[in-house]
């Protein structure tokens, strides 16, 4: 069964035909092309695919495209302003919270949408709203630092 | 796959009514399975093909289901409202603070955020953990149909592993917690690691003036009181090590062997979690 569905996503309004057992994650990627957001498990586990929905985290793996009908998406292709990089990712660049790079972009809205609701958190705060996305590259360290950085430069 | 998206929560009853009501076999082909935030259900869901082929009530759309009541002596959770909205809410921190302490402990924020408190009930797994806190603090759940609406304490709610006092065609349209003084409350889990684990054993105690209220999940087919340390509790007996509630524990709980434990781990690690959270306000601990 297909479902004709509105979403706002990085405040462009996009109207599509889905399937009902479609993805929000499938639907980014695959009908608007938004491939920053990545596909790590589909398990719900590793967090690489999260986007903020009205604002909030969530994991475009554990949610249907229906289900963000009439909703606002941000992905990490909406994160820049203009020609100017989010806080939060400026202060990935600086304090180098990469190496691969795969569960970055789930990374930096997680850390978007702690910054939004706490802009200034101690490293606890921090490391516990990582605790839905995973990293086997960076030992975290560099993320939690990065995350702090950008909270001291003002992030919104 | 089919999902229908009602906005309204009599158009949700009248649905289940045409496609949820008679005896088993007299189902209509597809009945509706409600969902709100799915975050039980989407998991691994390109290998779930299974799922594919039903028929969804999703219940996202219905406005009516958001609220958040505080009275003075009660707080009514609708059917969606998430665990997120109460890690907001600064009442619930002071008020009923192991709903808040169980909804950090559900998968990570960004479940915390999706997942619903009626979800966590009616998902109905003997791992909830939103469950064993919300039936510790007595609990009464609120179901409608298109036929009416009845109250059920969550304490009575479930009969077996999966099974509920909720017929198809009902849906829980919200959450009735009574606001008390407590005298003693304490939620504690144990998993496999402190982020994103599914519970091994867990256990949400309080007390109040209606006695004391100590709640099991992970360790029977379904979240269950323990009458009998309760009862030990109400009458002062003396307990002079974690053997001895592990004896009274024995005639409330049955744990399995499963994927994530042992029977023998969840009843030795249960009566530890008692002994020790209980033993600094409890004279008859020793």
């Amino acid at each position: 069964m297909r479902h004709q569905i509105r979403v706002e996503v990085n405040g462009k309004s996009h109207e599509r035909e889905v399937e009902a057992r479609q993805l929000l994650v499938h639907f980014l990627r695959d009908e608007l092309r938004l491939t920053g957001t990545n596909v790590g498990c589909e398990t719900s586990l590793c967090g690489a695919c999260t986007v903020w929905m009205d604002g909030k985290a969530v994991k475009s793996c554990t949610q249907l495209a229906v289900q963000a009908d009439g909703c606002s998406v941000t992905t990490i292709e909406g994160m820049k302003q203009g020609d100017t990089f989010h806080p939060v990712q400026e202060a990935f660049w600086e304090c180098h919270g990469l190496q691969c790079g795969y569960c970055t972009p789930g990374m930096i809205m997680a850390a978007g949408a702690l910054l939004k609701e706490n802009p200034s958190p101690s490293e606890a705060e921090i490391r516990q709203s990582l605790k839905g996305n995973l990293c086997r590259c960076t030992g975290y360290q560099n993320i939690v630092k990065a995350i702090a950085h950008a909270a001291q430069g003002g992030a919104q | 796959m089919a999902i229908h998206q009602p906005s309204t929560l009599s158009e949700a009853c009248a649905l289940l009514a045409t496609h949820n009501r008679g005896s088993d076999r007299d189902l209509a082909p597809s009945p509706l399975v409600p969902i709100a935030g799915g975050t039980d259900l989407y998991t691994h869901w390109p290998q779930r093909p299974d799922e594919h082929a039903k028929s969804y009530l999703d219940l996202s759309g219905i406005e009516e289901l958001r609220a958040v009541r505080w009275r003075n002596d009660s707080l009514t959770l609708g059917a969606l409202v998430t665990y997120w909205r109460l890690i907001q809410d600064r009442t619930c921190w002071s008020a009923l603070p192991m709903l808040v302490q169980a909804a950090r402990q559900v998968g990570a924020v960004q479940i915390q955020t999706r997942g619903t408190w009626a979800g966590n009930i009616a998902n109905a797994s003997p791992a909830a953990d939103g469950v064993p806190v919300m039936m510790a603090y007595d609990a009464v759940v609120e179901l409608v149909s298109s036929e009416g609406r009845e109250e059920i304490p969550l304490a009575d709610f479930y009969q077996g592993y999966k099974q509920m006092r909720m017929r198809p065609d009902q849906l829980i349209r919200s959450i009735r917690i009574p606001r008390r003084s407590f005298l003693f409350q304490r939620f504690e889990k144990v998993g496999s690691r402190n982020a994103q684990a599914i519970t091994k054993v867990g256990v949400a105690i309080a007390r109040s003036g209606a006695g004391w209220r100590v709640v099991a999940n992970s360790v029977a087919p379904t979240v269950c009181r323990c009458p009998t340390i309760e009862a030990l509790l109400d009458d002062k007996v003396t307990v002079r090590g974690p053997d001895d509630l592990a004896t009274a524990l024995s005639q409330d709980i049955a744990p399995i062997d499963d994927i994530r434990s042992t029977a023998r781990y969840r009843r030795r690690v249960l009566a530890r979690l008692l002994y020790f959270a209980l033993r600094e306000s409890c004279s008859a601990f020793e």
